[in-house]
Formats: structure tokens, C-alpha cells, sequence
């Protein structure tokens, strides 16, 4: 189990966070400007590297505070932390 | 039953205590024991060398083991606990226990036999060391003299491990240096030292599972450790030949614990097959035992080891070269009689022996390293696999690491050495997994079908699956792949590793969590209300709500048409507190509504409410409720019952991570609202005989309003809202007032014949007014469109999540399925929620026939004096008066439904002002 960097809270067991998938993937400012592809592409298409992948935890059963970290998908090992 | 056995207890030796007998029945016999003992220990100073049988091919089997690495002894034990599966090697002898071996397929235990407790344990500690050797007290004492909080556990129920009497450690007895380290670990404070305590599994981060089997108590630990030492010693390895499996052949340094340690000869005659250098000192114990050693049969070539000299000087005749091909077994028993060694000259010997003590090589045992992701290296010279890699806070110590002694690689003795008519050396003798009766055949057998890696194998075999976890098969079998293959040793290693590593009770993994703590149980305020008036409940998510209310004598389906009734033509109380609440805050709270909402929430008046649908990014319908404007910058939103904390999910979600600029906070006040639904064309005059100054007439508190006053002498928030399309006023007041105002509703209706109303009652109006419930006539695929509420969408406000999904083709296709009535032509006929929807071209017809569509809601009505349904059909809003058919397999024969107006009450609604 993941031992997990809230930046509010410290580390915390993984059991009190829900994972939010790969980070950096913003609301589009104008999303009737996109093609329906484009649209789909942001609606459901994620990278899945084995390595550093950046993502988003939300310390659910804590402070309810979203935040980001990079982690090596294949070893566990947190890269990076942010808020 | 085996008849007496060959084994017997000594006189002196070993750390039993002599004087302290334990009464125990084996198979519903009698015997004794000594404290000390473990249940095989005990096994064999009685005599009982076999007693066990295999699962699959029912051959006879004995005790071969002194660990956890044990293959075949396994048992169930009746008391004084219940265990459906111990390995006896594993089992610390008691006065009074009961045990039975284990054959065949388990039994669950008989309901009243879960008498051991089970609780879980969290500890903290910066050290975990695993295993309670020489190694790992070493481990531990380290990390205690730099100040670590120390926890150490062994799985067997004594500290010390395989280490001997005869053994010295740090210039010490190996005995009395193990019993001075513990005690000094103990003393020092915050060390723990666990026996009877199997680490089940590590995760990332120094996390570790761990199953204590104290008695009557046992625990189930959490730890998190800032470093995990495997000191998990190494467990002893087979060789397959013919017949390896009989009563009677022990891994050696099973023996010499057997010897050592408990002082029990399983034995008189003995003869001792070594591919190592380990397997002398088993060989001398026996002999001063006062055993026969007939021969030490040695793997390795003349003058290869040291070893083999130095037992000639002391007088052990020693076959050096030679392998043992096979045993033989006295008939009745199983039980060896003799075993078979080839010499480098290829004669084939008889030697004469009740006891083959057998010893391959030593594995590391590195399972729990392996199932964190730690890599292995085979190490050519100790024919082994070692850790190699891992996590940075794992590491292994001792004979884990690799600490263990120099062996020749022998895995299995091919088909035809050694053969004789008198003699069965074929394949199928040659077990490699003795749980699992698997033998080199059958290995051979997968090879044969074009399997090549072990993965595959040991899915094809199962080999390494059984309780025992391939402790004993698992490196054997990928080395015989190896060797089958041609390839060199370790060109493939064992299989991976999972947790758990023992066996685990799920009564241990549930611990105390079952019954009413398995989960929380939320109640309204006004539950003990509904529970007095012999409510039945219903669960919704983790909440009690009353589902009806039954009078004496009375069928769900008549208190459910009674309470409908008086909901649509007198009045009718139901507890709606369970309904989502969020407070949204803020200056922005108006702006955020509008992005969430698929209508106009901004445009709200304060005072005013106004129902609204939430989308998911795709389109699809993800809740809906009621936005109540309470101040300009203040909203209070509802929520399905069920979706509560998703809905406040997403809000946090929105605004913490696309939307920070937003001045908006919201606030889940589910739990500080009680509300009270009066519901019927009388509703107003329970309000006024119950006492309120909110003027409730129709001209001043129009549909869709709140008003703050008091009601029954409590302050309160009353709202008109209606999800029964009769007249309605919820009735909203702090929590610990629900109770208090629920009862003097109650009894100010009683003149009016008020009756109370639960969620079927609910149910059944709402669907004659076609109000979907989210989740029930909605599961994630439906828009509002499909709902018929496109009304509810407006595209002209700015964006709002789902938005722009609502373009896609998908949404856009003609064919959907859209949100129907359905009126059965027999009108006593109850279709099943659930059922499929088709052509009545494909009744009768074979299948497969198309599905157009199926039932979301089904019920009786008493406003309509029949049963209706509600359904998604696909492009249904162009085929009301059709005739589909409902059916599933819970009907005999479909049902003819017409298609209708999904609204069958009071469409143009006119009974929402009662």
C-alpha cells in the first residue's frame, strides 16, 4: 500500500485517497470548437507509460484537497510531488 | 490406520519438557504428547511416520517436513479452536487438541465453531525484521542498538530457528546465545518479538500483513515499516524419484530437527542422500541417536567434498557418486521399506531403510521478496535462486540472502537409471508437488503439449498452488523445465509469488467486522419513530429507510396501494431526510451552478427553487435534485440519496482543479437537516393544525418556493416541492428537532386520516408522474434527452459540463432508447423490473430475437387502478400505442404491454396546488 504526500496532510496511508487519473489534462477553454475527435480524444483517451507518469490524487477521506505527483508506474517510487 | 510406526521419543535431548504431558487425539485416537511439541513432532514419537493421504491420487503420505515448507501433513483441527487447514509441522501441540488429517476437498467449519477471535493490529515500527533465526535476532539486535522501533516475528512458535544445540554462535551455545538475545530484545523498549506469526505479504512502502495465530485471540497486523529485513532462513529441497513421496522420506534438516529440537528418532534405520554438505550433520545426529545409518548416499564425485572423508573417519559408510533411483514400501503401510542407489558404476544397491532422509540443496526463501517486485539471481555453486534487486528499504540477511551451503544441482533422476522389473522408475512416480500430486510426467506432459514457461506450466499442472505454496516445488519444478528442455540451470527461476504466503482464515481478514460492524448503518432522526411503527426497511446505500408500513395482517402490495392512495387523496408524512444537501457558497456560487447544472441556476430568485440535471462529461445523465437560492450567494442543493457524496465529489473536483478562480466553497449539510414530506390535497390543514405562521395558502407560497417560520414551535425552512405530484410541503428543521416535529405532524393529521409512507409508496407515485430516479431509470447511458426532458438542457446559457458531448453521433442517433410508459394488457399483470422489450414478430421465435429495449420501473397503482411500467425503448417517443412484449426469465410467457405517455398522472398538473 502506498504511503502517499498530501501536501496538506503529510503522508497518509493510500487507502484514504482516490486516484484521479494522468494530470495536466485541462477542461478545453472552448469545447465547441473542437471536433468531435478532438473532443473524444480529450474525453477519454490517457497515457499509460510504464515509467514517470504524472497524475492526480484527491485526499478523499482526509482534507478533500486535490494535488498531483509523479510517479514510476513500474516501481512505485514517487518522483515528484505538487499541489 | 497405520499400525505402530518405527518412530520414538528419546530419552534425553531436545527443548521438550519431559515432565509436562499433553493429552491430544489424532483421527479420534488417543495419545500424548509433550510441551514443546509440535502436532507432527508428537506424530512421530508415537509411532505415526504416515497417517496422511494425498488429495488427488490417495497415496499414502507422512510427515516431511518441520516448517511451514510442509507438503503433505496437513490437518483440520476440532478443538479446542477450529482450523480447517494447519500444517501439524506448524501446529504447537496443546492439552486437548483435536485434530483429523486432511484429505480431499475442505469442509467449512459448522457455524458455531468460529470460537477464535480475530482483531486487527497496527504498528509503527522503523525496523520489521521477518524471521526469528540467528539472523534475524542479529537483524533486530542491530536496529534495537541504533534506536529503532523493532518488531520481529517468526512463524514458528519458538525464537532461534533451525539453529542447534550443538551449534555455537558469537562463541556461545547456539541455545543459549538465541535465549540471551531475545531476552535482551525484550527488555528493551519498543521491541516486539511475535512467534506463531506469519508475515503474509509485503506492499509498496513498507507495508506488511502479518497473521498471528495466538489462541484464543489471534491477530491480524498492519505495519508500516521504514525497512524490512528478510530473514526468512531457507527451506530444504527435495529430488524426484521414484517414490519420493512415501511415509518415510524427510528432508534432512527435518530430521535433525525432529532429532534435535524434539527429541524424537522418526527411525531406527536410516539412510541419509545428500547433494550437500548439510545433510552429514543429520547423519551423525542419527547415529548418536542410536540409529542405523546404513549409508550416506552422496551426489557428488569421490574426493569432491570434505565432507565425505571426514564420515568415513567417524565410521559412516559413505556411497560417494551415487544417487538414490527409487523406494520400496512394506505393503499395507506405504511406509518406505527400503530405497534403491546407483553408483558411479551403475550397479543398482538395495540399502534397507524405514527412514530416507533427503536433502537437494537449500532455497532462500524469497518469496515475500519477489512478490514486492525484488528480482533473483540463480547462484551456480549453491544451486539456488538469491535475491537480487528490490525496493530500497528490503534487504535479506543469512541463509534469505543466500547464506547457505554449496550444492551439487540434482532436481530429478531421469526414467530408466537404476530400472528393473521388480521396480517402478517410470515418470509418473517422480513427484515434484506433493500437495498437488504432480509428478515429472505430468511436467513432461505440458512440455510436450508445447508449453515452455513456467508460468504456463504451473497453470497447466498446478504446481506451486496449493496451501504450501510450492515451498518444496516451486524451484524443483523450474529446474526440471530447465533440465527438460536442455537448458542451463536457472535458465528459467520459479514462478512469481503472491501474497498471501500462508494460509489466512477469512474469518482473521474479517475480523471484527462482521454483523454490525461490516458496515455503517446511517439512521434519520426519526428512525426510532419508524422502527415503533413496525416500518420495514430497505437499505439505500449505507441508509435505513422505511420501505412501508405494514398494518396487522396486511401484503407490501396492499399497505403499499394504501399508502399511495392517501399520498393522492388525503395526506400522507414521509421522512425525506436521507436526501442529499450541499450548501455552494460564495460570490462565485452562481457562476460554478450554472457550469454543473444543465439549466439556468443564476437566474434563480432568492426564495425561488428550481429542479436541475447534472451531466457527466459525456453527455449522460449524472444526478439530478433541487437548487434552492437562499441568499445571492448562498445555494443549498439536493442530491439523489445515494449519490450525496459523489455529487459533492465532483463539486470539490470542479473547483479545486479547473476552477480555482471561483470563489465558491461547498459544504455537505445532509446530516444537519431533518425533512419532513407532507404530502396530499391535505397537506396544508396538517401544517395549520399542526401550528405554523408560514402562510401556506396557494396565492402566497406558489410551487417551487421556500418560506423560513416555525412549524409545531421549531423553526423551520418549509419548502413547496413535490416529487409525488400531489400537493406537497417538505419540511425542513434542524436534526435533533426531526423527531420532535415528525411527531406532532403525525398526530395533528390524525383528524385527517394522515398515514405515513415509505419508499415504495415513494417509488410508485413518482413513476406515475414519470419523475426518473437516477441509478434505477438511468444507468449511465441515458441523457435527458432519452428522458424526454430535453426542456431541462438549455444550450443557450454558456457552457456546463456534458455540453458539448450532447453533439456527438452517438447522442444524436435516432434509434435510442427513449424513456417510455408501458401499460400491460392484462391490466393485473407485474412485469419484472429488468425485463427485455421485444417485436411481437420475435414471440415464439428462436433466439437470438432483438432487444429493443427493457423495464427500468414496474409497479400497481392505485391512482390508476392497474399496474403500469416505465421503459427505455429504442426511438419509444414515436411508438405510444404499440404493442411491444416484456420478458425475462422470472415469467413463464412474455407480457403485451401498449407503449404510452410516460406521465399517466395528472399530466396537465393541476393536483400540485392540491
Amino acid at each position: 500500500m502506498l504511503l502517499l504526500p498530501c501536501p496538506w496532510c503529510g503522508l497518509r496511508e493510500e487507502v484514504e485517497f482516490r486516484y484521479g487519473g494522468q494530470a495536466g489534462i485541462a477542461y478545453p477553454a472552448d469545447p465547441d470548437a473542437l471536433s468531435d475527435e478532438e473532443w473524444a480524444d480529450y474525453l477519454f483517451m490517457r497515457d499509460n507509460p510504464k515509467g514517470p507518469f504524472a497524475e492526480r490524487w484527491y485526499h478523499v477521506h482526509g482534507c478533500r484537497r486535490w494535488f498531483n505527483l509523479v510517479r514510476d508506474t513500474a516501481t512505485n517510487e514517487l518522483l515528484a510531488e505538487g499541489r | 490406520m497405520p499400525g505402530p510406526g518405527p518412530g520414538r521419543r528419546l530419552a534425553s535431548g531436545g527443548a521438550i519438557d519431559r515432565t509436562r504431558t499433553l493429552g491430544f487425539t489424532f483421527d479420534g485416537r488417543e495419545y500424548a504428547g509433550l510441551e514443546g511439541d509440535t502436532l507432527a513432532s508428537a506424530l512421530l514419537a508415537n509411532g505415526l511416520a504416515g497417517g496422511f493421504q494425498s488429495p488427488l491420487l490417495g497415496r499414502p503420505r507422512g510427515v516431511m517436513s518441520a516448517g511451514p515448507e510442509e507438503p503433505c501433513a496437513f490437518v483440520e483441527v476440532s478443538a479446542p479452536w477450529f482450523d480447517l487447514l494447519a500444517p501439524a509441522t506448524m501446529l504447537r501441540l496443546v492439552d486437548g487438541l483435536a485434530a483429523i488429517p486432511r484429505t480431499g476437498v475442505g469442509r467449512l467449519p459448522p457455524p458455531d465453531a468460529s470460537a477464535v477471535a480475530a482483531r486487527p493490529r497496527h504498528a509503527h515500527v522503523e525496523t520489521l525484521v521477518v524471521g526469528g533465526g540467528v539472523a534475524g535476532l542479529r537483524a533486530a539486535r542491530e536496529a534495537a542498538g541504533r534506536g529503532d522501533r523493532v518488531l520481529l516475528l517468526d512463524e514458528r512458535s519458538w525464537l532461534g530457528g533451525t539453529a542447534r544445540s550443538f551449534e555455537q554462535v558469537e562463541g556461545r551455545p547456539a541455545w543459549e546465545w538465541v535465549e540471551e538475545t531475545a531476552a535482551a530484545l525484550r527488555s528493551t523498549p519498543d521491541v516486539t518479538l511475535l512467534t506463531e506469526a506469519a508475515a503474509l505479504g509485503l506492499y509498496d512502502a513498507g507495508y506488511a500483513v502479518i497473521h498471528e495465530r495466538s489462541r484464543p485471540v489471534e491477530h491480524l497486523w498492519r505495519v508500516r515499516a521504514t525497512r524490512v529485513v528478510l530473514a526468512t532462513g531457507a527451506h530444504e529441497r527435495p529430488v524426484a524419484f521414484a517414490g519420493n513421496d512415501r511415509p518415510g522420506v524427510m528432508l534432512s534438516g527435518a530430521v535433525l530437527t525432529y532429532l534435535d529440537r524434539f527429541g524424537v528418532l522418526p527411525a531406527e534405520r536410516a539412510v541419509v542422500w545428500v547433494a550437500n554438505d548439510a545433510g552429514y550433520a543429520t547423519a551423525r545426529a542419527l547415529r548418536a541417536a542410536g540409529a542405523e545409518v546404513v549409508a550416506v548416499v552422496d551426489a557428488r564425485r569421490e574426493g569432491e567434498a570434505a565432507a565425505q572423508d571426514q564420515a568415513r573417519a567417524d565410521g559412516l559408510e559413505v556411497l560417494a557418486g551415487a544417487v538414490i533411483v527409487a523406494t520400496d514400501a512394506a505393503t499395507g503401510s506405504g511406509h518406505v521399506s527400503g530405497a534403491f542407489a546407483v553408483g558411479p558404476d551403475g550397479q543398482r544397491i538395495r540399502l534397507d531403510a524405514e527412514l530416507l532422509a533427503v536433502s537437494g540443496g537449500w532455497n532462500p526463501v524469497v518469496q515475500l521478496h519477489r512478490a514486492i517486485g525484488g528480482g533473483l539471481r540463480y547462484d551456480p555453486a549453491r544451486a539456488c535462486f538469491v535475491p537480487d534487486g528490490g525496493p530500497a528499504w528490503l534487504s535479506a540477511t543469512g541463509a534469505a540472502a543466500g547464506e547457505v551451503p554449496a550444492a551439487e544441482p540434482v532436481w530429478h533422476i531421469a526414467a530408466g537409471d537404476g530400472d528393473s522389473s521388480a521396480l517402478s522408475t517410470s515418470l509418473s512416480e517422480h513427484f515434484v508437488d506433493l500437495q498437488r500430486d504432480q509428478t515429472v510426467s505430468d511436467v513432461a506432459e505440458a512440455l510436450d503439449a508445447g508449453l515452455r514457461s513456467v508460468e504456463h506450466i504451473k497453470r497447466v499442472t498446478h504446481i506451486g498452488t496449493a496451501a504450501d505454496q510450492g515451498r518444496t516445488s516451486g524451484t524443483l519444478a523450474a529446474e526440471i523445465v530447465n533440465q527438460l528442455l536442455g537448458a542451463d540451470p536457472g535458465a528459467q527461476g520459479p514462478t512469481g509469488a503472491r501474497p498471501p504466503w500462508a494460509p489466512l482464515p477469512y474469518h482473521v481478514l474479517a475480523g471484527p467486522f462482521r454483523g454490525r460492524l461490516f458496515d455503517p448503518v446511517r439512521e434519520t432522526p426519526i428512525h426510532p419513530w419508524h422502527v415503533a411503527h413496525g416500518a420495514v426497511f430497505e437499505n439505500v446505500g449505507q441508509w435505513k429507510r422505511p420501505w412501508y408500513f405494514p398494518r396487522e395482517g396486511e401484503s407490501m402490495e396492499e399497505a403499499v396501494l394504501r399508502e399511495c392512495a392517501a399520498a393522492r387523496d388525503g395526506v400522507a408524512l414521509m421522512d425525506a431526510s436521507t436526501l442529499g444537501k450541499i450548501e455552494v457558497v460564495g460570490p462565485d456560487a452562481a457562476t460554478f451552478l450554472d457550469r454543473m447544472y444543465t439549466n439556468a441556476i443564476s437566474t434563480l430568485p432568492v426564495g425561488r427553487l428550481r429542479y436541475g440535471v447534472m451531466l457527466g462529461l459525456d453527455g449522460m445523465v449524472f444526478d439530478d435534485g433541487v437548487a434552492m437560492r437562499l441568499a445571492a450567494d448562498r445555494y443549498l442543493v439536493t442530491t439523489t440519496t445515494g449519490n450525496a457524496a459523489a455529487v459533492l465529489d465532483r463539486f470539490e473536483e470542479w473547483l479545486q482543479t479547473e476552477w480555482p478562480e471561483l470563489r465558491c466553497w461547498a459544504t455537505s449539510v445532509t446530516e444537519q437537516w431533518a425533512t419532513i414530506a407532507v404530502v396530499g390535497p391535505l397537506a396544508r390543514e396538517v401544517l395549520w393544525a399542526a401550528g405554523t405562521d408560514v402562510d401556506v395558502s396557494t396565492a402566497a407560497f406558489p410551487f417551487m418556493a421556500w418560506r423560513d417560520g416555525t412549524v409545531a414551535g421549531v423553526p423551520a425552512r418549509v419548502t413547496r416541492v413535490s416529487f409525488s405530484g400531489s400537493l406537497a410541503f417538505e419540511v425542513n428543521i434542524a436534526s435533533w428537532h426531526g423527531l420532535q416535529v415528525w411527531e406532532a405532524l403525525y398526530a395533528a393529521g390524525q383528524p385527517f386520516g394522515l398515514t405515513v409512507y415509505g419508499t415504495e409508496a415513494m417509488h410508485v407515485l413518482r413513476a406515475e408522474k414519470a419523475f426518473p430516479i437516477v441509478g434505477q431509470d438511468t444507468d449511465g447511458t441515458v441523457t435527458a434527452d432519452d428522458l424526454g426532458m430535453s426542456w431541462i438542457v438549455n444550450l443557450r446559457k454558456g457552457d456546463f459540463v456534458g455540453r458539448r458531448s450532447l453533439r456527438r453521433a452517438d447522442l444524436t442517433r435516432p434509434n435510442r432508447k427513449q424513456l417510455v410508459g408501458l401499460l400491460p394488457q392484462d391490466t393485473a399483470a407485474l412485469i419484472p423490473e429488468g425485463a427485455q422489450l421485444i417485436d411481437p414478430g420475435s414471440v415464439g421465435a428462436s433466439p437470438p430475437v432483438p432487444m429493443r429495449g427493457h423495464v427500468t420501473s414496474s409497479y400497481r397503482s392505485a391512482a390508476l387502478g392497474r399496474t403500469f411500467a416505465l421503459a427505455l425503448l429504442e426511438a419509444g417517443r414515436q411508438r405510444h400505442g404499440d404493442t411491444v412484449f416484456a420478458f425475462d426469465a422470472r415469467l413463464t410467457e412474455p407480457i403485451a404491454a401498449t407503449v404510452a405517455d410516460p406521465v399517466f398522472y395528472d399530466p396537465e398538473g393541476a393536483r400540485r396546488d392540491g
